[in-house]
């Protein structure tokens, strides 16, 4: 179990080294960060100066170590379009994704966790039928079109929610959040629920499959056989199996809901990473692409690594099977 | 194409998903080829701006869906920007499969560290959502090319883009298929004939491992368009001054607030139809061409 855990940590460190380098070889080959950040009047001596301070002068693999070891310490280079710390770029944006990814995950519990578990314990009932119905448009729904449509329907016709932004923030050291305005949970709603809409339909196929297949199996004909009531067959028997599944299917699916947010964020002009990704898109950034792609490759694999290493929580059977 | 006929046999759902490709294919071709280019100072009308559609107050019946704000009429706009849409996903697709097939037949029949260097190159891209990759490669392709680019060279660099965003699927299927045919008996027999490797993976393997990889790039066509339209409507893929169904969209978007809903919406629906009847076509295509599943059914 041990060797396990330590294997596959030491295998996600080397795709993330992997990563690193490539985003680190972007960064070399590409641009000309001496005419971008040096001004038109500078002198030689000013560009010599440069040179030595970005460390252009040094071998490939020794300019890939000094870049590692800034990123250790916190320097994650400089943007050619604003001339800022990348670091202090994403850290200023963070608090905003991190809340429209909950908001969007508190949708996906709230909805599709409690729609999953109807379709799969009544997959007859009209309203189940109703809900497969209507989830196929969250799968073939381009993600930007459910905004246009949401942002169509409530915040041009009826009114209720902004189209962009985060509405008012405050500020909490450091950290901005919207979520103790009004206006700020107003306008969290829509990109919410744009973001939410593939997560959602996912869970409620994912668990309605499980469930359906967990429902025909021996241990739960073997539960009613023992008198107990159907709640309890559902809740506690049958929900523990249908779960594993729909949760690493999720995790899985994190890069599609990064990728996601992305767009989601630039529907409606949402302040966060997700725009500033598209902003050095538009402007071939390539320093703060390079470091927006470690760090999206470091969560995804790092999230990777927590849902196969809480397996054996989950599942005894997995406990017994590898100790 | 017999067989392909054949899986559609008895299926309203897929034959109607055909119908409606061909009818939105026959419309994004032919349309352009008697209508003045509406994003050329011929195609437009400035007086015509934000004509509402024929049934709405002050629609006109030679804009049925009415018009945009440079009094384009958007029947006309969207058959060239649906040319373009299916255009740049096909060729994306193609160079998908191209790509991600000569390397997976490499890997499959090469093996060795050849076969690890590009499988764990896969491993790598599959840590990025394609879209996500789409975006990189055309900010790479940009900081290269330099941004004053035209609008060919937009669209070239979308096109690549998507095409080396989706290989690996392609490359993981033909190589898993290879692995299997390269130590069948007609191979050993296409040896001892004397033929070259190269004669052996083109003329004996790849026509035994084309059929699901051509089912996957079905599938794929319905993603590469919406990719296309994702980009595009994020203002990186094709420029909002030539018509695709993303440029449309991002375009009638501005005027999504003052009431013009028809600019944006059309193109939406126009998307959402032919991707609908793509994905339809693709997933009846992969029940139907996998024989675990086509013996259930």
């Amino acid at each position: 179990m041990i060797s396990y855990t330590v294997g596959r940590i030491l295998q996600t460190l080397l795709v993330l080294l992997v990563i690193s380098f490539i985003a680190f070889l972007l960064v070399a080959t590409l641009g000309d960060p001496l005419g971008l950040l040096l001004p038109p009047e500078a002198s030689l001596a000013d560009r010599q100066e440069l040179i030595a301070r970005l460390g252009l002068d040094q071998p490939l693999l020794a300019r890939f170590l000094h870049f590692l070891g800034g990123m250790m310490q916190g320097d994650f280079g400089l943007s050619y379009r604003t001339q800022e710390g990348v670091g202090a770029m994403i850290a200023a944006r963070l608090p905003a994704t991190i809340e429209l990814a909950f908001a969007s995950l508190l949708v996906t519990l709230f909805v599709g966790v409690p729609l999953g578990i109807l379709c799969g314990v009544r997959p007859n009932a009209a309203i189940s039928r109703v809900v497969m119905l209507v989830s196929i448009a969250g799968i073939t729904l381009p993600n930007f079109v459910v905004g246009v449509l949401l942002i169509a329907i409530f915040s041009v016709q009826l009114g209720w929610f902004p189209s962009f932004g985060r509405g008012q923030t405050v500020d909490l050291g450091g950290w901005t959040t919207g979520l103790l305005t009004l206006s700020g949970w107003q306008a969290v709603i829509l990109p919410a629920i744009t973001l939410a809409a593939f997560q959602v339909t996912f869970v409620i196929r994912m668990l309605r499959t499980q469930l359906l297949e967990v429902g025909q199996s021996e241990h739960i004909r073997f539960a009613r056989a023992r008198g107990l009531s159907e709640r309890r067959v559902w809740f506690s028997y049958a929900m523990r199996n249908a779960l594993l599944p729909t949760i690493t299917m999720l995790a899985l699916q994190l890069g599609n809901v990064i990728a996601f947010s992305v767009v989601t964020e630039g529907v409606f002009a949402w302040p966060g990473l997700g725009s500033l990704f598209l902003q050095s898109v538009q402007s071939a950034d390539i320093p703060v692409i390079a470091i927006y792609l470690i760090f999206v490759g470091a969560v995804f694999m790092i999230i990777n690594l927590i849902v196969e290493l809480s397996y054996p929580l989950l599942d005894p059977r997995l406990r017994r099977g590898r100790a | 194409m017999k067989s392909f006929l054949e899986a559609l046999r008895g299926q309203p759902g897929p034959i109607a998903a055909t119908a409606f490709i061909l009818l939105l294919v026959l419309y994004a071709f032919t349309v352009p080829l008697f209508t003045a280019d509406p994003f050329s100072m011929a195609g437009m009308s400035i007086l015509d701006a934000f004509t509402p559609p024929l049934w709405m107050d002050g629609g006109q019946t030679a804009m049925p869906l009415g018009a945009d704000d440079q009094g384009r009429n958007l029947l006309t706009a969207m058959a060239y920007g649906l040319r373009t849409s299916i255009m740049v996903g096909v060729i994306s697709v193609v160079i998908g499969l191209v790509l991600g097939g000569a390397l997976g037949l490499i890997s499959g029949f090469v093996g060795g560290r050849t076969d690890a260097l590009i499988m764990r190159l896969a491993d790598v891209q599959l840590a990025y959502p394609a879209l996500l990759l789409a975006m990189v490669i055309d900010a790479i392709a940009t900081a290269v090319l330099g941004r004053g680019r035209s609008n060919e060279m937009a669209i070239a660099i979308v096109i690549v883009s998507i095409g080396i965003a989706f290989w690996v699927q392609y490359a993981r299927t033909i190589r898993s298929s290879v692995m299997i045919e390269r130590n069948q008996e007609y191979v050993a027999a296409a040896r001892v004939t004397g033929r070259s490797n190269t004669a052996i993976l083109v003329k004996h393997i790849l026509p035994n491992v084309m059929a699901p990889v051509l089912v996957i790039a079905t599938i794929n066509l319905g993603i590469a368009i919406i990719t296309e339209a994702t980009l595009s409507f994020l203002g990186i893929g094709i420029p909002a001054t030539y018509p695709s169904l993303g440029s449309l969209i991002r375009n009638g978007n501005a005027y999504l607030q003052s009431g013009e809903w028809w600019i944006s919406l059309w193109p939406c629906l126009v998307l959402v139809v032919l991707v609908v009847a793509v994905n339809v076509l693709g997933d009846h295509l992969r029940d139907h061409f996998n024989p675990k599943i086509r013996g259930r059914s």
